[in-house]
């Protein structure tokens, strides 16, 4: 049709978005907490600031961090991956016994063989999760105990030592480029790639149209299936990645390598405001919540309280941003609704 | 009663006789399993018409509209898609096909992506991109702000469309259908939800799409509409087409024969009521900001209409009366007997029932099997010992909804695959099994087709002949005047009128209920 004589009407001003600003508003609470740990943790102890702890605080969180960005693409399409961590051992110890087959492999090669490894693996949840039709939590639970079955039947109560792998690569792990850790450098790279993907590309907002209703979705001419396939296996393929990095950090590794971490990491996507109903959150907000929970972490390690206490406030983190969440889209559904009048579109 | 007014016709009608026709689907046919869904179907739509389709649910238009939007895939018949270019035969694999072809269907409730801004669910797959293929927000948001000004609603396309209303999310819906030069619009009861002011910006957009050359196809169950906004009519009945022609050859009465296949007999069934002894008395109930000093009486036998626009408070009287709201001030009366405020089950044991607004939402358990739903009021009643009674469960469920000559495969399938219509009976069976002196019932026949209408209202007619009290809160004019042998009309949360049977009329009840004279409703409301 054509679109000549346009009706006439009054023109409205175009704030920044209401979801934006919350978004960052809750960013910008992360980032003020984080302070407020960091320099309250170092007013009672100032080594808590010192070269080697931060250090040592940041190669600790890159893990996570890394694991941080595939979950965050599973979470925002409403789906879970639950078997990280089992592809992060799988994946660390067979990558450790390559390199001791084959001790000249370069490094590229081993972060290649990583990716690929955990895309396959990936590809199996994608499989029974986009093709199957089985629901995430239930098809990466049982993922997570295969795989880790799969480990330790590989593994066979073995154990790679550090001494046994070439000295590069544990340079590499241990190493940094222009002061800032090896490991660090990577992540945040990914991180930032992976970002600016999510939020401004085609593909990266079609995780947020799926997971913020599948149905319209579809309508808008999203392949569905694909899209979540190609979730999962970027999740496995991010994990197959960490995983050798894991060794690198690491050097000695056994069958249980990265047990529990799926946890930490859904948490610190779920701390840094990723909604686990779908289509909400940003990777930045993600890297700054595993970031808090590295932090709350280690300075609870500085304050000398009991290693049980940790956990314990790691969970009342949790639970403390979730009910931030549900209390700000709460106030956020009602200022959305009660919008309409103010800007006098009620006519 | 509404007659073949074609009111809107006058708006602009550009020469259909001579135009080609943008859309032509003809002999189509589709069958799922064993159950024929549709036969042999024709359609044209022409550039610069509103076409209505109608049938009762059920008909096929579903089927119909899915064939169009390529959900579905036509067993049989062409479809060729034209106007202004060289016609073309078309076969749609997936929806991207159909809107491709420029179609566009617009649900009655939205599929949109609540957590996204308004820009980005109009443009969703077709953002404009910058360098390296990054989205330019700037530019999705300027492109999107100049079709939300060309539909003359000042939405912000950088909001989210959480919490944009029914209306303003159609609105987004029609959008995308402008920025996809979408030919050709596809309303499936797109009034259903919305307020009367709502409505009346739809059809002001609908007409400006409409000048531009565009057809509109719409699904809707209110004939006003259909008389005041469309120029032809379809009507189909069990998956195969009974007419088409312009609206002018029409007739309400017609349309609703054609629809039904056979002689309603009196869509308002209603003769001279036996008025008993009072039975519900409401005395001065009021809460601030909601509703205030509200007074009136049902007797037995009587039908009381409560008319007024969406949001005059006429619902939330109902809720507090039964006791699910709560209430400031103010009495109320069943029998003679004081109920108590904010205590459902005494007002139900005082013989009180209330039929809500919502089915789906608050009458019904959509999921539980027809059975249970009928017997959830009486669930007390059933038991024995501490287990429920299954034997007495099936015999009352039957009994209630053999007398409401509920059509269902089994009274064991779930709620959820009944009809709109049978899903109401389930309602009012379940409130007649408590075996109420007073019923109140919250738009009993909103959103379902003309034939249950008749059923309901007959139902409700012989309960009344009975010696029910009812009162029948509707939005629906018509019925309202068809039904009511008197009626109470609400402005802003008063009770500002009462008119009896005789003093009824259209005009009457808007004049009260907008406190405008019939004319001025359009502009000033």
């Amino acid at each position: 049709m054509t679109r000549s004589d346009p009706v006439p009407t009054p023109t409205s001003s175009t704030p920044p978005g209401l979801l934006t600003r919350l978004l960052r508003a809750r960013e910008a609470g992360l980032v003020g907490l984080l302070l407020l740990v960091t320099l309250g943790t170092a007013a009672i102890n100032p080594l808590f600031l010192g070269v080697g702890s931060v250090r040592d605080l940041f190669l600790n969180v890159a893990i996570i961090a890394l694991l941080v960005v595939g979950e965050t693409t599973v979470l925002l399409m409403k789906h879970v991956d639950l078997s990280i961590s089992s592809v992060v051992g799988l994946s660390a110890f067979l990558s450790g016994s390559l390199f001791i087959a084959h001790p000249g492999m370069p490094i590229p090669l081993a972060l290649l063989f990583g990716l690929a490894l955990g895309a396959a693996l990936g590809s199996v949840n994608g499989l029974l999760v986009a093709y199957g039709k089985v629901p995430a939590l239930v098809a990466t639970l049982g993922t997570l105990y295969v795989f880790r079955g799969v480990t330790y039947a590989v593994v066979h109560g073995g154990q790679i030592y550090a001494s046994k792998l070439p000295a590069a690569f544990l340079t590499f792990g241990t190493g940094s480029t222009l002061g800032i850790p090896n490991l660090v450098l990577l992540v945040v790279l990914i991180m930032l790639g992976f970002g600016a993907y999510l939020g401004s590309w085609r593909g990266g907002r079609e995780y947020y149209a799926l997971g913020s209703n599948a149905e319209a979705a579809v309508l808008a001419g999203i392949s569905v299936t694909r899209r979540t396939m190609t979730g999962f296996v970027l999740s496995g393929a991010i994990a197959g990645l960490a995983g050798v990095l894991y060794l690198a950090r690491f050097g000695t590794v056994d069958a249980t390598a990265g047990t529990g971490l799926e946890l930490q990491v859904i948490a610190a996507a779920v701390v840094g405001g990723v909604s686990i109903n779908g289509g909400v959150g940003t990777l930045l907000g993600a890297g700054i919540g595993a970031l808090l929970l590295g932090v709350m972490g280690s300075a609870l390690v500085t304050l000398r309280a009991p290693g049980f206490y940790q956990q314990a406030i790691q969970g009342a983190l949790l639970l403390g941003a979730i009910s931030v969440d549900m209390l700000v889209s709460r106030r956020a559904a009602k200022h959305l609704q009660a919008a309409p009048e103010r800007d006098g579109r009620t006519k | 009663m509404t007659s073949a007014q074609p009111n809107g016709a006058s708006v602009h009608q550009p020469d259909l006789i001579h135009a080609q026709p943008l859309l032509t689907l003809s002999g189509a046919s589709k069958a799922f399993g064993p159950v024929q869904a549709l036969k042999d179907v024709s359609l044209e739509l022409y550039p610069g018409e509103a076409h209505a389709l109608l049938g009762e649910n059920g008909a096929g238009k579903s089927t119909f509209v899915k064939i169009l939007a390529g959900v579905h895939r036509r067993d049989s018949g062409t479809l060729v898609m034209g106007g202004q270019e060289q016609p073309r035969t078309m076969d749609f694999h997936s929806p991207a096909d159909a809107r491709d072809a420029g179609i566009a269907i617009i649900y009655q409730e939205p599929t949109l992506f609540p957590d996204l801004s308004v820009a980005e669910n109009v443009l969703m797959g077709r953002q404009p991109r910058g360098a390296l293929g990054r989205i330019d927000v700037k530019a999705m948001r300027a492109r999107v702000s100049g079709l939300l000004t060309e539909l003359g609603v000042p939405l912000d396309p950088a909001r989210p469309v959480r919490g944009l209303s029914i209306a303003d999310q159609q609105l987004v819906e029609i959008a995308k259908a402008l920025s996809l030069d979408a030919r050709v619009l596809i309303m499936d009861e797109p009034t259903a939800a919305l307020t009367l002011q709502e409505t009346e910006r739809l059809f002001r957009v609908v007409r400006s799409l409409r000048s531009r050359g565009a057809a509109v196809l719409f699904i809707t169950h209110r004939l006003e509409e259909v008389f005041s906004e469309c120029q032809r009519v379809t009507i189909m009945r069990d998956g195969t087409w009974v007419s088409s022609g312009p609206i002018a050859d029409y007739h309400t009465d017609l349309v609703v024969r054609q629809m039904v296949g056979r002689d309603l007999g009196d869509l308002y069934p209603r003769g001279e009521a036996t008025v008993g002894e009072v039975a519900l008395s409401v005395r001065g109930l009021s809460q601030p900001g909601v509703f205030r000093d509200i007074s009136f009486e049902v007797r037995r036998g009587e039908i009381v209409g409560l008319a007024g626009l969406v949001g005059a408070g006429r619902s939330e009287v109902a809720r507090a009366i039964f006791g699910v709201d709560p209430r400031v001030a103010g009495e109320v009366r069943v029998g003679g007997h004081v109920l108590p405020a904010g205590n459902p089950r005494a007002v139900m044991a005082a013989g009180l029932g209330l039929v809500p607004e919502d089915r789906r939402a608050q009458g019904l358990v959509m999921d539980m099997s027809i059975e249970r739903n009928a017997n959830l009021a009486i669930l007390n009643r059933l038991t024995s010992g501490l287990l429920m009674n299954r034997g007495a469960e099936a015999q009352n469920a039957q009994q209630w909804t053999s007398k409401l000559q509920l059509k269902a495969h089994r009274l064991t399938d779930p709620a959820s695959s009944l009809s709109g219509g049978n899903q109401q009976k389930v309602v009012l069976a379940k409130w007649l099994a408590t075996n109420p002196s007073v019923l109140i019932v919250d738009e009993p026949t909103r959103g379902i087709d003309v034939g249950a209408k008749a059923e309901v209202h007959r139902t409700l007619a012989e309960l009344a002949a009975g010696g029910l009290a009812v009162l029948m809160i509707s939005s629906d004019l018509p019925e309202v005047l068809g039904m009511a042998d008197r009626i109470l009309v609400m402005r802003e949360g008063a009770l500002v009128g009462e008119l009896s049977r005789a003093q009824g009329s259209e005009e009457a009840v808007m004049y009260l209920a907008t406190g405008q004279r019939p004319g001025a409703v359009d502009g000033a409301a």
